[in-house]
């Protein structure tokens, strides 16, 4: 499977996100400078954490202009697999591709930490190597993680199992407490409706190896992987 | 022309920020602050004399970028 992994000025998690595809799971990976304007031979394509344009206006707003995006929005509408995190899940939702928006933590400080999250939604391609609610310790590192939408939209997420991962305590349960940047419903991650365009706060890249201090991301891209055995 | 635009966060939308410098404020001694929202305001400078033409270009730029309608309203001013 070839792995794109685009980068914009001021992504920083870009790297991370090549060696878990290229090293750890041992895929065919390339970074996709953000001017360019083919994503030709690709099958899954990855827009990394980081602050894009200094997060300057909104976070992911500026980079949501940049030439590529108009190829990775053809791609995921071809039925192409696009996974965003972090940064990269906000300029997903700032170019529409997916629903809401990350606004800036409740708590205003940017979190960088390791967190519970659980697993809603096990029927994706993204997620399908988990168990439903298994609960999976995966580090955040953001001050824009803050999910809103509205009350609809909310609720068309739910009716459609959309919400993927749910901040959680490592037990499980879904509190107040254990939602660290105010999102709505606790929600964490979330998928679109065709399901194949996948957006997280959470980095799972960066939990892909046990000497890295865990494998709890490594699902993501077995699941991903699992379509191509 | 000179264009003033302001972003503000729609009613109901939380302001973390917001409240924080509006409960700075109150511990001041300043207990009239009842609410205190922020926002954006931007100065731009264009070319063109169609006041119209130039209202319904910058709320274009307002949907498209310098506004997230999700959760932000905005209002425009033409010098």
């Amino acid at each position: 499977m070839k792995f794109g992994i685009i980068v914009f000025p001021g992504s920083n998690c870009d790297h991370d996100c090549y060696h878990a595809a290229k090293h750890v799971f041992g895929q065919e990976a390339e970074y996709i400078w953000h001017k360019e304007t083919s994503l030709q031979g690709f099958d899954c394509i990855i827009l990394p954490g980081g602050f894009s344009y200094g997060d300057y206006l909104r976070t992911g707003a500026i980079a949501r202009f940049s030439p590529v995006v108009n190829e990775v929005i053809k791609f995921a509408n071809r039925g192409g697999l696009v996974i965003g995190i972090c940064n990269g899940f906000q300029i997903l939702t700032e170019a529409g591709l997916l629903p809401g928006v990350l606004m800036r933590n409740k708590g205003l400080k940017f979190i960088c930490k390791s967190i519970y999250v659980r697993v809603e939604n096990n029927q994706t391609i993204f997620t399908k190597a988990y168990q439903k609610g298994q609960i999976l310790n995966i580090p955040i590192a953001h001050a824009d993680g803050n999910y809103f939408a509205d009350k609809d939209t909310i609720k068309r997420l739910e009716d459609n199992n959309q919400i993927i991962l749910r901040y959680s305590t490592e037990d499980g349960e879904i509190t107040d407490d254990a939602n660290p940047n105010g999102s709505l419903s606790n929600i964490a991650g979330i998928i679109n409706a065709k399901g194949n365009i996948f957006g997280a706060m959470p980095h799972p890249e960066r939990v892909c190896e046990s000497i890295l201090g865990g494998e709890d991301g490594r699902g993501i891209f077995e699941g991903i992987l699992s379509l191509s055995s | 022309m000179k264009a003033k635009v302001y972003v503000t966060l729609k009613k109901g939308v939380l302001d973390p920020q917001g409240k924080a410098v509006g409960g700075a404020l109150e511990s001041m001694g300043y207990k009239e602050v009842k609410d205190l929202r922020i926002g954006k305001f931007i100065e731009i400078e264009l070319n063109g004399s169609s006041k119209t033409e130039t209202e319904k270009r910058l709320k274009e730029m307002c949907e498209k970028l310098l506004a997230n309608t999700v959760v932000e309203d905005y209002r425009v001013e033409i010098e």
